[in-house]
């Protein structure tokens, strides 16, 4: 079973991923592939699309009212197109919630946070090695970095602009 | 010199912290070598042939006496006694042990260094001109810029995965000494026509399997929008530069591919529409860092102190050293000096852990307290009064560093290659040394005049051979070490790549190669001020071609 992750540790995954060209469910939470949201925003279903991270972010823009979750696919952990993908999708307004699908690491949780990801789901190979405890201590590990991102933390630059920040 | 402030250090040192854990992980297995490699490279540590290397980070090649003596350190506690400066103003010692990585780590906060993102697939270390701040012409130093990118590109979020490396260089003088054509992204400090300051940017230069000449994306971007647009231009890579094939990852196939007028359209468009206020530096942040680099207090000197013109007169040596391997400063009687790391049969910019102190000591006490490392692999004492000239000289002499071949035939750069790296195809060093020992006449060299002379051990081009005078680069031929040969690269302002001359040579004909070369230039030449360069210009390449293949008479 793959692991669902977020800043809290494992957490209970209640999306289903839609295979191409699998029968919409009736009722319930479904990932679409991007090509199939226009046929299952018809639906009741509470809707999530997994984006390739190949496409244009700007794809998902028409639908985003619709969507309470995107899924954006890592192939690689070391594919890191997916980081610029999340942030633009943050940029162009989406505020759903965030998904990194694929074998990410945990050292890259804190990256992921700061472009606007909420939450990862891991390959059984990838969740085996590195328990949730690895992912909840990884934001912690470097208190500021130099960028804002959008982990609410801030950035040094902002520190430095705090009164009595020395 | 920029100095840490609480924030710096506390990054640095959870850095360091990080990479521990990271290691630990590694053994428990948690990692595993594939998701461990990057993460190794990203903190400076690299494997080579036959042991790791960590590679640490100078940041626009700017160092302290203190910071210098600590890789001095180093290289004697951790290493085999001495270090390796490369063309990117950095260092490397190549025998560390994986177990100790950390504590060198630790070493380095300790006196406000890292080893942070000199190697992987991200943001580099910044570069820029060894005279910043104190070249006559510069409009402003291009530390600062550099600096600011420094903070911005650490750990960046969104791009330590990138397709591929990605460097970026600085300038702030029109007279290029950071090859910022040859960077993913060349800046150039310029004024508008209003005198306001701000960036000419370049993108897409790069070396490499396929060397190209960075283009101009932006004429002039002003400066408070640096951040926004580098980040734009990153954006644009990162979503759409190729991953299919890592010799066509860098940004500069993406340039090509897209064409430079639509990759312009994309930035243009992201730089328009994103949230610049979140990323650009504030004015104060800015004004922070800049105070940093305020020239050092230096009082007005004589420009010809009677007792050095008396050596120069004395010590013919000393003489070529002052001409070759000086350079004017902003305050008169003032120059930077170069110390040449390229002492006749060496091996090019390596220097000893003793070396090190030395070159500490003479910056303490006759340079401000600052040194600087070039991407020539020399070593630049930026702040030297006129008067103590003599004083320096013989204290490099006495480290056997006063070679006075500062932009001459033998101030050679070279990749480490087959003695080191595991990606070579043939040796580079040895190359080097015996090319330095056919020209060690100083007289000679003299004669010859500005020549620079590139050697990479494989087609990644470490060396730079494609932007050298003359260009060498060792290929393997069917198990045999086989010599190309390119003349007229340029790596400044006015940057070409070389022109291949023909068929490879062998290991033990490059010194006749070279000198071949050098003979017929001098026997063509439009008299002594032309240089090389100027003349394979003018006369091209049947001349030295029909020197090097003709048959015998």
């Amino acid at each position: 079973m793959p692991q669902l992750i977020d800043h809290l540790g494992a957490a209970r995954d209640i999306w289903t991923r839609l295979a191409e060209d699998a029968p919409l469910p009736g009722t319930g939470s479904a990932i679409v592939p991007l090509d199939r949201i226009e046929e299952a925003s018809a639906t009741g279903l509470e809707l999530g699309v997994h984006l390739p991270n190949d496409v244009e972010p700007e794809a998902a823009a028409p639908w985003f009212e619709r969507l309470s979750l995107i899924s954006v696919d890592f192939p690689s952990f070391a594919d890191g197109r997916g980081f610029s993908v999340g942030q633009r999708l943050r940029a162009l307004g989406f505020e759903g919630r965030l998904r990194a699908s694929g074998p990410v690491i945990s050292d890259q949780f804190d990256y992921l946070l700061a472009c606007g990801f909420d939450e990862v789901l891991l390959p059984d190979d990838v969740a085996e090695r590195q328990p949730p405890e690895h992912w909840t201590a990884a934001p912690g590990r470097i208190t500021l970095g130099y960028q804002r991102g959008r982990t609410g933390r801030g950035s040094i630059l902002d520190a430095r602009r705090m009164p009595h920040s020395g | 010199m920029y100095r840490y402030d609480e924030f710096d250090h506390r990054f640095v040192t959870e850095r360091v912290a990080e990479f521990r854990d990271q290691v630990s992980r590694r053994l428990t297995g948690a990692l595993n070598e594939a998701e461990f490699k990057p993460l190794r490279l990203m903190n400076g540590l690299y494997l080579q042939l036959h042991a790791y290397m960590l590679r640490v980070a100078i940041p626009y090649g700017s160092l302290d006496a203190r910071q210098m003596r600590m890789l001095a350190h180093i290289a004697e506690t951790w290493d085999k006694g001495y270090g390796h400066f490369t063309t990117r103003q950095n260092i490397q010692f190549n025998w560390p042990k994986l177990k100790d990585v950390p504590d060198i780590l630790d070493a380095l906060a300790s006196v406000e260094m890292h080893a942070i993102q000199t190697s992987g697939n991200c943001i580099r270390n910044v570069t820029s001109d060894p005279y910043a701040g104190l070249a006559p012409e510069e409009i402003e130093d291009p530390r600062i810029t550099a600096e600011i990118l420094r903070q911005w590109s650490s750990l960046h979020p969104e791009f330590t995965f990138l397709g591929r490396k990605f460097k970026i260089a600085v300038t702030g003088s029109e007279h290029d000494r950071a090859a910022i054509k040859v960077h993913d992204i060349g800046l150039q400090i310029v004024k508008d026509d209003s005198g306001e300051t701000g960036y000419r940017v370049l993108v897409g230069g790069g070396l490499g399997r396929t060397p190209m000449i960075g283009k101009v994306i932006r004429d002039f971007l002003p400066k408070a929008d640096l951040l926004p647009y580098v980040e734009a231009v990153l954006r644009v890579y990162n979503l759409h530069g190729r991953r299919d094939n890592k010799y066509k990852a860098r940004i500069k196939i993406l340039v090509h591919e897209t064409g430079i007028d639509e990759f312009r359209a994309q930035v243009e468009a992201e730089f328009t529409s994103m949230d610049r206020d979140s990323v650009a530096a504030p004015d104060d942040e800015m004004a922070r860092i800049a105070a940093y680099f305020a020239l050092p207090d230096l009082a007005e000197k004589p420009d010809a102190p009677v007792e050095v013109e008396r050596m120069k007169k004395l010590d013919p040596d000393f003489a070529q050293w002052v001409t070759r391997n000086t350079y004017p400063h902003r305050v008169p009687g003032h120059v930077a000096a170069t110390i040449s790391l390229k002492p006749i049969g060496g091996a090019p910019g390596d220097a000893t852990a003793e070396q090190m102190r030395a070159m500490a000591d003479l910056a303490e006490r006759f340079s401000a307290d600052e040194l600087r490392i070039t991407h020539e692999q020399n070593v630049v004492l930026p702040h030297v009064a006129i008067g103590d000239l003599y004083k320096v000289y013989r204290g490099l002499a006495a480290i056997g560093l006063d070679a006075p071949n500062k932009g001459l035939v033998t101030d050679i750069i070279a990749c480490p290659g087959l003695d080191y790296c595991a990606l070579a195809t043939a040796r580079s060093i040895p190359v080097a040394q015996a090319v330095s020992k056919r020209f060690a006449s100083n007289a000679r060299q003299r004669e010859i005049g500005p020549l620079s002379i590139k050697i990479s051990g494989c087609i990644n081009a470490c060396g730079h051979h494609h932007i050298g005078h003359i260009g060498i680069l060792g290929l393997d031929k069917a198990g045999v070490e086989s010599y190309q040969i390119t003349l007229g690269g340029e790596s400044t302002e006015e940057a070409a790549l070389g022109d291949r001359t023909g068929p490879g040579f062998g290991y033990d004909e490059v010194p006749d190669v070279v000198e071949k070369i050098v003979e017929t230039y001098l026997a063509v030449r439009d008299g002594p001020r032309e240089t090389f360069l100027q003349t394979y210009r003018r006369i091209g390449m049947e001349p030295f071609k029909e020197a090097l293949y003709a048959p015998a008479h």
